[in-house]
């Protein structure tokens, strides 16, 4: 039976990914044996799957320092639900594979790309944004290293002006830093195999991180027949809109497409461009903000709490701040100096009461996270800059004194 | 009509199911030539049908977890079994190649 969830994560990031939404779509059987598919066949939607048709824009810098950024496209062919399988777990010395079937029949979402992309940097910059999207949706908590958003990439080569190339498919890439590397790696590697005179072929491949390449996988050689056929135990998935909703049905059994849709919250793109009209930051440090989780909700905080100018306290959110957190890999959530302590400091610094090489050494003592406030920290260290004319005066004068020789030469010339 | 042995080895290969003898390729050109006669209705202009169900509605269950904790139970049925995983052999086992194996398709 299809769990009500599944269907409204479904349409929530079919309509996130700009889809058409099918309002009636069907299941169907795969058939293929494997040990951690005990029923023979899992059920998918291979004729009409729930979304259609969409797009997913993703930007990337061409330089690594953030300062050049490139926005693309790729087209979304479709979205479907389909049933988990088991998971495998091969024993190679014992020459057995274990199976958990725990997460067997659980719900997916296969979200299926277009081969628009071009490059590992850019599959990276896609699936990342796929999955900041999933997040803000709560569609999927997106986490790779726990098979939360599983990547399986197909890739091939041609050129320019010529056909798409025979396609391989890679499995078993567990984090988007690898799914640059494993597309990267079976690009070359099709490359040299063409150029030398061989031929790519049609096969399944797993990406090997420890090695950083791509080997053929076992069991997947050959042209799969799946036998497709409609599922009869499901029948057709309805969903509705505004103008087609029934009058008298079961409130619960009915998926209000219209009602889904005003309830989107702000796409990560949405929220980038209100960070920049509001605050008048770069596009890039939009990206850098959201990125991390929970930055862009402290650096709003931070910017609450003091009247320095929101252009002077993004550099101190990605330049210290971060900078910082990812020396000690310590999440945004982890960090020992709170937005309120930064803000302190940040008045401290915009009240002229300090220089700003004094306020970095005052955040560098802040780190520590004893419990001093910014300003014990200043008058501990006297870093208090001084404001009274007489005494200036008397500190250039010294100086000046100290100087003589130095001070002659500069005046005459 | 015939079968081609080699239509006949690739639905073995797939379904790993084995014909094994005349008996049995002859039940299945039977079971076809049954089947195609549905050939002799005109379908032209009718939606086909998927299943009896295809009228209603799927009904869809709210996200609840009503069952579970039943690991036990469920290892009861495996053969073999390593902690709580069940054992299965390294990959799929495929029939015996042709050649090898004990068939009608073999002689023909």
């Amino acid at each position: 039976v299809l769990n009500r969830r599944c269907v409204e994560a479904a349409v929530m990031t079919g309509l996130a990914l700009n889809c058409s939404i099918n309002k009636k779509s069907l299941f169907d059987r795969k058939h293929y044996f494997y040990a951690d598919l005990p029923a023979g066949y899992q059920i998918t939607q291979q004729r009409v799957p729930i979304a259609v048709n969409g797009s997913l824009s993703y930007s990337f810098c061409t330089d690594n320092k953030m300062s050049q950024m490139v926005t693309k496209t790729v087209r979304i062919k479709q979205i479907q639900l389909e049933q988990d399988s088991g998971k495998s777990l091969h024993d190679d010395t014992r020459s057995q594979t274990l199976v958990d079937l725990n997460r067997a029949g659980v719900g997916l979402m296969e979200v299926v790309m277009e081969p628009d992309m071009c490059c590992g940097e850019e599959a990276a910059a896609a699936v990342r944004e796929l999955q900041l999207i999933l997040q803000t949706l709560g569609s999927s908590q997106a986490v790779m290293a726990e098979g939360q958003l599983r990547v399986d990439a197909n890739v091939s080569v041609h050129h320019p002006g010529e056909p798409y190339g025979v396609r391989t498919e890679v499995k078993n890439i567990n984090s988007i830093r690898f799914l640059a590397k494993a597309v990267d790696y079976e690009i070359q590697r099709q490359i040299e195999e063409l150029e030398s005179g061989g031929t790519v072929l049609n096969e399944t491949r797993a990406f090997d991180s420890k090695l950083g390449c791509t080997v053929p996988m076992r069991d997947k050689e050959g042209k799969q027949d799946y036998r497709f056929m409609p599922e009869p135990n499901l029948p057709p998935l309805i969903l509705y809109d505004a103008k087609s909703l029934p009058a008298n049905m079961d409130h619960q059994q009915v998926v209000n497409i219209d009602w889904i849709h005003e309830r989107l919250p702000d796409l990560p793109s949405v929220k980038r461009a209100k960070l920049v009209e509001r605050y008048g930051i770069l596009p890039e440090h939009s990206f850098t903000l959201l990125n991390e989780d929970g930055l862009a909700e402290f650096f709003e905080s931070v910017v609450k709490q003091t009247p320095m100018k929101p252009k002077k306290v993004i550099g101190w959110i990605l330049n210290d701040l971060l900078s910082y957190l990812k020396q000690h890999s310590l999440t945004v959530k982890e960090s020992p100096v709170s937005s309120f302590l930064l803000a302190d400091l940040l008045n401290l610094l915009e009240k002229k009461e300090i220089s700003s090489t004094a306020a970095k050494q005052v955040l560098a003592e802040l780190w520590k996270g004893e419990g001093k406030t910014p300003l014990e920290i200043v008058k501990e260290k006297k870093l208090e800059l001084i404001q009274d004319q007489k005494e200036l005066e008397q500190i250039c004068q010294a100086v000046i004194d100290g100087q003589e020789n130095e001070v002659i030469m500069m005046v005459l010339g | 009509q015939g079968v081609a042995v080699a239509v006949l080895e690739h639905l073995e290969h797939l379904a790993l199911v084995d014909f094994r003898d005349a008996e049995g390729v002859e039940r299945l050109q039977k079971a076809i030539q049954f089947a195609d006669q549905l050939h002799e209705v005109n379908t032209d202009g009718v939606e086909p049908m998927d299943s009896v169900l295809e009228d209603r509605c799927l009904y869809l269950r709210e996200d609840d977890v009503t069952e579970g904790n039943c690991t036990n139970e469920l290892l009861k049925n495996a053969r073999e079994k390593v902690e709580e995983y069940f054992v299965a052999p390294p990959g799929n086992i495929p029939l015996p190649k042709l050649e090898e194996r004990d068939t009608f398709l073999q002689s023909s």
